[in-house]
């Protein structure tokens, strides 16, 4: 009995340190290994070269917003779902989750469906002069479709679990809403916020396939940096596919590290507020 | 009446919580909404406070129908059952917060918690957070934080619920001074009738969303207007026919055919240990003590008396009775039935030489 029980958790151990050590730590140290092979200069070129800083800065743009609008949207659908009740409620809360359910690349081609040239939308959003597919804007909105659920999700048990009673006691005293969501609402979720935006970060980065297909994919204009990523490995610049990617690696790891430093204090906040 | 409710009725998805719904209570009083668990007494507060909004019926509040009245501006104090203190401010922030959102000066925000704090013995814990207090000092910190506001009605729901026994009886008692100093309007939500007998004013018995009976403390419990009321305060012992029993008969107001229920409470039943002390002799019965129960301050004793099964209370200062014991048993008075209605009916054997059950409390 006691051999068994000393035996069975460093095999346990040994099984997921390898599993991790092979999946994931190796081939990311090979990305940077990889990387820096034709030297510090290759690298340095392939990183500026104009393409990938467009690159980037899609990305960026296409990150912020997504992060900027799903933080909003998570705010108020968290909200309504938990705190009124409305015909429709369970079907909102089903929609929320359907980005995981269904494959980005479905979702590319739904927009292309919704706003490109067989849409019935087509006519009047040409008439404006409105270019949504295979430019900024579908990128952006392919980009909010796949992240959506994450800030409503790490919200919405956070509301759940805490009740209304707070929020009608200070709307008892006259509180409108705004100063119930700054004082009272907000300190109880800001850290699942932190969390969700997170998560949500990580995922507008390195999203690829919804992208792909609303982008077209022109190098200059509609290339995020896992496109252009892409376009390089296919261009059988390896080197050069590999340095552009250790920009996204390190900004997962700055990611990860931000996430647990908020899962740490979120705890901390935890034990001395809740209970 | 200051506070009052007229033909109150409240549907949850096809559910009703109340049924035309009615009482009044006058200024100053701390009144008990006392009934079983799901009774609709939470629904009734709320629908006060205007968290909930009746289906039909008026409220008045200071003679004023307040049905459409925003609830903030009600002048209602609201102390939730489980308090909800904001748990990321300090005991001052959340007693000040009432004050801050009707926008009044910081330094005198500041006089009126102190003030708060010195009534509620807790000014040394004003840096404290919810987290970090008894549930006896949370329950006081929400009385002051709805107090703080000067509301003209204090609401609470079910406030001792989740405090443990002995704390809660000294937070009553002191809860009920407190109220009365103040001088405020006060109803709370119970469904403990100890609780409401010993604090309140007047209490407001509900049942199934209906309010069986209001009135004084000892008017319930000596005068219960439905069998509910009888069954449901005091600790009554529900006897199928209680015609059997010496002294007592049911031709009296039971029709032909009726069984003669009725309920009898342990104080209306005597043990007799010894000849000696016997009294009313003739109504007497004979008695087998069955079981025994310390109870603090007295002995319950359950009787098997022909078919029924008695509860009566045995002080310890008579003679000491044991288990298998036959003794001789007094019934003095019980509460009959016929349908919802009720009646006290004294032993005749003992009306003959006067009644002393006539206390005006
Ligand atoms: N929001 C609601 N939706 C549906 N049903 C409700 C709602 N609120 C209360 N009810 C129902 O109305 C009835 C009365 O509820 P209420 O909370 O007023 O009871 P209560 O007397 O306060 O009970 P307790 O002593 O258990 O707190 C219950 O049967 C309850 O299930
Ligand atoms: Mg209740």
């Amino acid at each position: 009995m006691r051999k068994e029980r000393s035996v069975i958790p460093l095999i346990l151990i040994l099984a997921s340190a390898a599993f991790i050590f092979l999946m994931l730590a190796l081939p990311l140290l090979l990305i940077l290994v990889e990387s820096f092979r034709a030297g510090l200069d290759f690298f340095a070129a392939a990183i500026s070269d104009p393409y990938a800083l467009k690159a980037l800065q899609l990305t960026g743009i296409a990150t912020v917003s997504s992060v900027g609008l799903n933080t909003l949207f998570g705010l108020a659908a968290a909200w309504a779902i938990t705190r009124f009740s409305f015909p429709g409620k369970g079907l909102l809360t089903t929609f929320i989750d359907i980005p995981f359910a269904v494959s980005p690349v479905i979702a590319g081609l739904i927009f292309i469906l919704t706003f490109g040239r067989i849409s019935w939308l087509h006519p009047f959003l040409s008439a404006y002069d409105l270019k949504v597919v295979f430019a900024v804007p579908g990128i952006i909105i392919a980009t909010v479709f796949v992240t959506f659920p994450f800030v409503a999700r790490e919200i919405i048990p956070v509301l759940e679990a805490r009740g209304t009673e707070e929020e009608q006691a200070a709307s008892l005293m006259g509180a409108g809403f705004l100063t119930i969501f700054r004082r009272i609402t907000f300190p109880h979720i800001k850290w699942a916020l932190l969390y969700g935006v997170i998560l949500c970060t990580a995922r507008a980065m390195g999203e690829f396939g919804a992208v792909s297909v609303v982008s077209g994919r022109l190098r200059g204009k509609t290339n995020t940096l896992p496109l252009y990523i892409e376009n390089l490995y296919d261009e059988h610049q390896f080197t050069a596919a590999f340095a552009v990617s250790s920009i996204l690696v390190a900004a997962a790891i700055i990611i990860l590290i931000a996430r647990n430093i908020v899962e740490y204090t979120a705890k901390k906040d935890e034990d001395t507020n809740v209970r | 009446m200051y506070v009052e409710l007229r033909n109150i009725n409240k549907h949850f998805a096809g559910f009703q919580a109340s049924k035309n719904v009615s009482f009044g209570i006058a200024q100053g009083i701390l009144a008990a909404l006392l009934g079983p668990s799901g009774s609709g007494k939470t629904t009734i507060l709320r629908m006060i406070a205007g968290l909930e909004t009746p289906d039909s019926g008026n409220i008045f509040i200071d003679h004023v129908r307040v049905n459409d009245l925003d609830p903030s501006k009600r002048g209602i104090g609201f102390v939730f059952q489980n308090y909800a203190l904001f748990r990321y401010m300090t005991v001052f922030e959340n007693i000040a917060f009432g004050l801050e959102i009707k926008k009044e000066k910081k330094s005198g925000i500041r006089e009126r918690v102190m003030e708060l704090l010195a009534l509620i013995g807790m000014e040394d814990l004003e840096k404290r957070y919810p987290a970090q207090l008894s549930g006896g000092q949370k329950q006081r910190v929400a009385f002051a934080r709805a107090l703080a506001p000067n509301p003209r009605l204090l609401l609470l729901d079910e406030p001792f619920a989740a405090i443990d026994a002995k704390v809660r009886r000294e937070l009553r008692c002191w809860l009920r001074d407190m109220i009365a100093r103040l001088g405020i309007t006060s109803i709370f939500v119970t469904h403990d009738q100890d609780e409401a007998l010993e604090v309140a004013g007047e209490i407001i018995l509900t049942n199934h969303g209906q309010v069986e009976q209001s009135g004084k403390p000892l008017q319930l419990y000596k005068s219960p207007k439905t069998s509910f009321v009888a069954r449901f305060i005091g600790e009554s012992v529900i006897v199928d026919d209680y015609g059997l029993l010496k002294g007592f008969s049911p031709a009296a107001n039971a029709g032909q055919g009726h069984s003669a229920s009725g309920a009898i409470r342990p104080e209306f039943i005597r043990i007799f240990t010894d000849k000696g002390s016997l009294r009313h002799e003739n109504g007497t019965e004979d008695a087998v003590v069955e079981s025994l129960a310390f109870r603090g301050s007295f002995i319950e004793a359950g009787l098997r008396l022909k078919n029924m099964l008695l509860t009566a209370h045995h002080s310890f200062e008579d003679a000491p009775i044991a288990v298998g014991d036959q003794v001789k048993v007094l019934i003095y008075r019980l509460y009959s039935f016929s349908g919802n209605q009720v009646k006290l009916v004294t032993n005749q054997y003992v009306m003959e030489h006067g009644n002393g059950y006539d206390y005006v409390i």
